[in-house]
This record gives C-alpha cells, sequence and structure tokens, in this order.
C-alpha cells in the first residue's frame, strides 16, 4: 500500500507521484476541511445554544484524523477519545449524523443516546468514543485479540490524548498488546495539555507517549502531528508491521488544539503567543502550501473548500430541521431483547 | 449422573461451552498453565490450547477492556477476575464500559461475554479478598448477575451466561467450590432469571444466594424438627434478570419474608426484594420482612470473627423462630 498508484500527472507537478501520491494528498486535505468546517460549525452552533451538553474539538489536531483515517482500508476498525468528532468524520460518517448527534437530533449517530462524547458508528468501523481516560485501550486490544485469533486481517486503530499516558491502563494495555503481538496501533495527540494542565508539569519524561515506548519493548516513536504527510506515513508502517504480524506500535504526534479542552474552557492558561506560534503551523495551511507546492491547481483547492463548505451548511440545515428524539427510546436497547427489563 | 464437586463443574461448564463453540475463549490471572489459584480451570489449557485458554498478567482493567473488545467485534470471551475484590480495580468496565455501550451507541455495539469471579468469605482472607460484592454488580443497568450454589447450576447458568447477547457477571462462592453434587450426564443448559424452589414449605418464604442457600436450607430443617415451621426455600439465582414472580408467588402462599444475605447491611440485594414485596404484595404478608445480614462492616481474618459474622444456619432459625412466635 505505501506505493500507492496514482493517475498520471504532467511534469509541470514535481514530486507528486511519491509514495503518497496526488490523490491520497487530495483526500488528506479534504478530510483535514472537513474536519476544521465541521468542528468551527460545531463550535458555533454552542454559542447559538443548538449545541448542548459539552463538546471538546480537534481544531488543530486534523491531519493526526485525516492521516491515519486515509491509511486505514475498509475493516479496520477506530477507538477514539471524548475529543472523538475528527476521528469519526475521517471515517466517512456523514457531517448531518455528527453534528445531528451534537445537537441531540433523531438524526444524530445514536439518536441523542450518546452525545459529543461517545460517538459511535459500527458500520463505519468506528467503534465507540470513551470518555473514562484509558478506559478504550484496552478494549481496542480486544478487538486486535479478535482480529488476531480468527485470522481476520484487520488492524485496530486506538486514539488518545497525551494525559491518557498517566493513567494504568495505558500501561496494562501496552503490556497486553506487546506480549500477544497484537494488531493494534496506539496514537497519542500530544496537544501538550492534558485538560487545563501543562502535561510537561505532571509527567516524568518529555514524550509522555514515546518516552514509554520502550519499557513496553516498543519503538520510540515522534512525529510532526501537524502534517498530514508525515502522519500518513507513520500509520502506512504501523499498519504494515501490524497485518505483517509484527504485532503494536505507539506513535506519539506533536499537535496543538486550537480552542480550550472543552466547551466551559477559554484556555487562559496558555502563555501568551503560543497559540499564535502553533496557528503559524496549522496543519490546514501547510498542507495547503503543500499541495501548491506540488503544482495542485488554486481552483482544485478553492473547489474543495466550497464543497465542504457547502456540505456542512446542507449538515446544518438538515439538523435544525431535525425533530429531538421520540421518548420511547428512554428505556430501549440497555439489553439485547431490546429493552431494559430486570425483572419478570 | 456423577456426583461433583462446585469446582470441577466449572471447568467442565467452560469446556462445554468452548467445545460447542470456537468464538469461546478464555482468560484471566494463572488460569491456564495452573489451572487457576482456586484449580476450578484445571486441563483447559491442555484441552483447548494457548490460543483459546490465557494466562494474562495482574492487569484486571486490560483483561477486563480486552473481553469487551473482542465480545463487541465477534468473541464470546469468558474472563475471569480472580478475587470480586478486584472488581474495584477494573470497575470502569463493569460499571461505565459493559453495560452502556449499547445504550449509548443506540444498539450499534454488544457485549456478550462472561466474567467469572470468586466471591464471597469463609477463607480467613480478610476484608480485601472475602467480599460479596453482587450488589456492585445488580446495582448497574446493563448487567446480567448470577450466583449459583450448586455444581449443576454453575455448568447450567455458566452455559446460559456464555449463551446469553449481554454481558454476565458470573459470582462463584470461594466457600462452595469443595462441595459436591450430582451433575447429569451430557450438555446442561440452565435459564438466565429464574429463581428455584429448592425446599417448598407453607409458614414462610427464606431467600438465599450461593453460600447462604445450603445454611438457609439446614435453618428449614432445623424450624421444621425443633419449631414446627415449614419454611419454603428460594435459591434466587440469578439477581439480574431477578424472578420476581416466583418470589412473589411464593410469598402469596407462606405469607412471610426473610432474606439470607451474605453482604454488608446497606444495599444488598435483599432491600430490593423486600421493596417489590412492600409495592406489590403488603396485603400478602402476616409480618414485617425481615432480612438476615452480616453487619455492616468489613470482614475479619480471624476465623471466629468471621465465623460470627456471617448469617449462620443457628442465626437464621433464631431469627425467623423470634419473628414467626413473637
Amino acid at each position: 500500500m505505501a506505493k500507492q498508484a496514482v493517475r498520471a500527472t504532467d511534469g509541470s507537478r514535481p514530486g507528486i507521484n511519491d509514495d503518497i501520491g496526488e490523490e491520497k494528498r487530495l483526500t488528506l486535505y479534504r478530510l483535514q476541511v472537513e474536519i476544521r468546517e465541521s468542528e468551527q460549525r460545531a463550535f458555533d452552533l454552542f454559542l447559538q445554544n443548538l449545541v448542548k451538553g459539552t463538546s471538546h474539538l480537534s481544531l488543530g489536531q486534523e491531519a493526526v484524523a485525516a492521516g491515519f483515517a486515509a491509511a486505514m482500508k475498509p475493516g479496520d476498525l477506530s477507538f477514539c477519545t471524548y475529543r472523538g468528532h475528527a476521528h469519526t468524520l475521517a471515517r466517512g460518517v456523514p457531517i448531518e449524523k455528527v453534528l445531528g448527534e451534537l445537537m441531540q437530533r433523531d438524526n444524530g449517530l445514536m439518536r441523542g443516546k450518546g452525545g459529543s462524547m461517545h460517538l459511535t458508528s459500527a458500520e463505519h468501523g468506528v467503534m465507540g468514543s470513551y470518555a473514562i481516560i484509558g478506559a478504550h485501550l484496552p478494549i481496542a486490544c480486544g478487538a486486535a485479540l479478535r482480529a488476531q485469533y480468527k485470522g481476520d486481517g484487520d488492524v485496530t486503530v486506538c486514539f488518545f490524548g497525551d494525559g491518557t499516558t498517566n493513567i494504568g491502563a495505558f500501561h496494562e494495555a501496552l503490556n497486553f498488546a506487546k506480549v500477544w503481538k497484537l494488531p493494534v496501533i496506539f496514537v497519542c495527540e500530544n496537544n501538550l495539555y492534558m485538560e487545563y494542565t501543562p502535561i510537561a508539569d505532571v509527567t516524568a519524561v518529555e514524550h509522555p507517549a514515546a518516552d514509554r515506548a520502550a519499557a513496553y519493548g516498543l519503538e520510540r516513536i515522534v512525529i510532526d502531528g501537524n502534517d498530514a504527510d508525515a502522519v500518513y506515513r507513520a500509520a502506512m508502517t504501523a499498519y504494515e508491521r501490524a497485518r505483517a504480524g509484527g504485532g503494536p506500535s505507539l506513535i506519539e504526534c506533536m499537535t496543538y488544539r486550537h480552542s480550550g479542552h472543552s466547551r466551559a474552557d477559554p484556555a487562559k492558561y496558555r502563555p501568551e503567543g503560543e497559540l499564535e506560534r502553533w496557528k503559524e503551523r496549522d496543519p490546514i495551511k501547510i498542507y495547503r502550501e503543500r499541495l501548491k507546492q506540488f503544482g495542485i491547481a488554486d481552483e482544485v483547492i478553492t473547489k474543495i473548500d466550497a464543497d465542504v463548505r457547502r456540505r456542512v451548511d446542507e449538515a446544518t440545515e438538515k439538523c435544525k430541521a431535525a425533530p429531538p428524539p421520540p421518548l420511547d427510546i428512554l428505556t430501549t436497547d440497555v439489553y439485547a431483547d431490546g429493552g431494559f427489563a430486570w425483572r419478570n | 449422573m456423577a456426583e461433583l464437586t462446585y469446582r470441577d463443574a466449572v471447568a467442565r461448564g467452560i469446556a462445554q461451552e468452548m467445545t460447542r463453540d470456537p468464538d469461546v475463549i478464555f482468560f484471566g490471572e494463572d488460569v491456564a498453565k495452573a489451572g487457576g489459584v482456586f484449580k476450578t480451570t484445571v486441563g483447559l489449557y491442555e484441552q483447548f490450547g494457548p490460543k483459546r485458554v490465557r494466562d494474562c498478567p495482574i492487569s484486571e482493567q486490560a483483561i477486563l477492556g480486552a473481553a469487551m473488545g473482542a465480545a463487541m467485534t465477534g468473541l464470546k470471551p469468558i474472563a475471569e477476575i480472580m478475587f470480586s475484590d478486584f472488581f474495584a480495580v477494573c470497575f470502569d468496565y463493569i460499571a461505565n464500559e459493559f453495560p452502556k455501550s449499547r445504550y449509548m451507541s443506540n444498539g450499534q455495539l454488544k457485549c456478550p461475554l462472561v466474567v467469572r469471579t470468586g466471591n464471597g468469605a469463609g477463607s480467613r482472607f480478610g476484608a480485601q479478598h472475602s467480599q460479596s460484592v453482587e450488589n456492585w454488580a445488580m446495582m448497574i443497568p446493563g448487567l446480567k448477575v448470577v450466583a449459583p450454589s450448586t455444581p449443576r447450576d454453575v455448568i447450567g447458568l455458566l452455559a446460559a451466561a456464555v449463551r446469553d447477547p449481554d454481558p454476565v457477571i458470573f459470582f462463584e462462592h470461594k466457600s462452595l467450590y469443595p462441595t459436591k453434587g450430582d451433575v447429569p450426564d451430557g450438555e446442561i443448559v440452565d435459564r438466565l432469571g429464574t429463581a428455584s424452589i429448592v425446599r417448598p414449605g407453607k409458614d414462610a418464604t427464606i431467600l438465599a444466594l450461593a453460600l447462604m442457600v445450603p445454611r438457609a436450607l439446614a435453618a428449614a430443617e432445623a424450624l421444621k424438627a425443633e419449631h414446627g415451621i415449614d419454611c419454603e426455600v428460594i435459591d434466587v439465582r440469578s439477581l439480574v434478570p431477578l424472578d420476581t414472580q416466583t418470589i412473589l408467588g411464593s410469598v402469596a402462599r407462606t405469607h412471610r419474608l426473610f432474606t439470607v444475605e451474605e453482604n454488608p447491611r446497606l444495599c444488598g440485594w435483599g432491600a430490593e426484594i423486600v421493596s417489590i414485596v412492600a409495592d406489590e404484595a403488603f396485603y400478602d404478608l402476616d409480618g414485617p420482612p425481615v432480612r438476615i445480614t452480616t453487619p455492616h462492616i468489613p470482614l475479619p481474618a480471624a476465623d471466629i470473627l468471621e465465623d460470627i459474622a456471617l448469617p449462620t444456619a443457628e442465626r437464621i432459625v433464631d431469627r425467623v423462630r423470634r419473628s414467626m412466635q413473637g
């Protein structure tokens, strides 16, 4: 897969036919813009009080989601955290379904029963978004164990933040995955803050994930998480390793969130100028320049931007028009029989 | 028909289901090569091999998390948590993950797994290896909760648990492991959510679970022989689903209700049942329902202290007699 076949392009685009190629690069760009526009829309809808509850945006972290999703095959599984809108969208889940869930409408992914922190779309391989820090790393191990046991050939990826590296389940899962050589990829999105606190203030090592890798017999991998090409290449290497029976990988992606931890957080704890410096390294800005370097025409880029905006607008209008969930789903799907009966 | 220990029934039950369904796998700490610290899983590793019967590190979160991930993607895992007290270190999976994934995903995710665990007192292990924590599981919507008292029920209810599409917490009582009972030959499959009237009687209903079942039965014999009180003893077996019809039916006949619970006093399973009976069968009762429980204490290690902490047959006899005879 690394040598992605691409359509022949003319000689005015030197280097475009490298291991990533034009088609994949346009996909990487589109995915990042989709996430950016959808997340920005979610934020705007908050301000209009149309998104309720909490929400954790991935503004500024789009390259990680896009890079991994572009490296996946159908059937590969994703496990996300409460900051999971990006990874859900990147697997091809319709924007309307995601915004509908955030707006607690009947057209939402889970009809409002899960909410922003629990986006799930099994048909797209999104096996849940988990809001208890660290919980999904062992669960991802189990999905990978099934793949290994049944010889299914799929690979499981598990995304989490830097804060997760200090909870026990992280360490249990890494050891477990290595001992059983499971086809699972652990992806740490290091955005420098565990909620409101700099991760460096509360962690014994500089790189909270990568510097722990050696303890579990894993390679130390730190990549530029704002460069979708770097993410994609690291993802491809890890997928190839997992599919070849080489076991788990742990990848630390350096990135930065442009907004606060959650809806309630204005992020005033950040040192002056930090956000601005990181915005210079905005993944979408980087990638737009990359496409231009490769000779992709402005009109192609502008058309992608416009298409995405139109789709986000359409999704928003559909969600605004969608009814809330019917009250009778309050008690459905507690048990496999569809109901909630605990007695006869 | 053969006589089997409760301990050996565990291995037979697991083997029955692993033989039937290649998607059943089993893992936990010391369960494979060592055959389990309570010797409940001897021979499974040899019979089914290292892919299906696996030793795990001391990582209870990884064990339950991996069981969930395997279950939601197509396997039918049986995971062992050595002592039920250890639920406290992996409670996220029991409380937040297994039981909520189906609901939160609007039915997209499933979680058909079984967690087996050694529960209960009698081994002089002290406060952190002796608890009866079935109420920790009972209180959580989305779980099913089973606690067998006989070797036959171990096999039949374990089979039902493995075949069930929901997460089932399966409490084995450590003090019952050496006890014996008759077990039919061939496959045994029971039904979750069914209580069992193990001794019919007309004067009072005694509900019991796990180790308290033989004690309630001994008490019932003594009450009949010494005081002429004829008690019906019901082995509740399954806390979720709860067979309230069998319980309410019995109370309608006997008009008296006693629960015998190994758990500490507050929020024991009997409290829930007493509230149901008070709601739905108040006018069937000829006297107040009585809960016989362990006091609200951590369990001590010393044998003479542990022995007086748990409900004994003598305490049951005394409490029932005083309540019935005034």
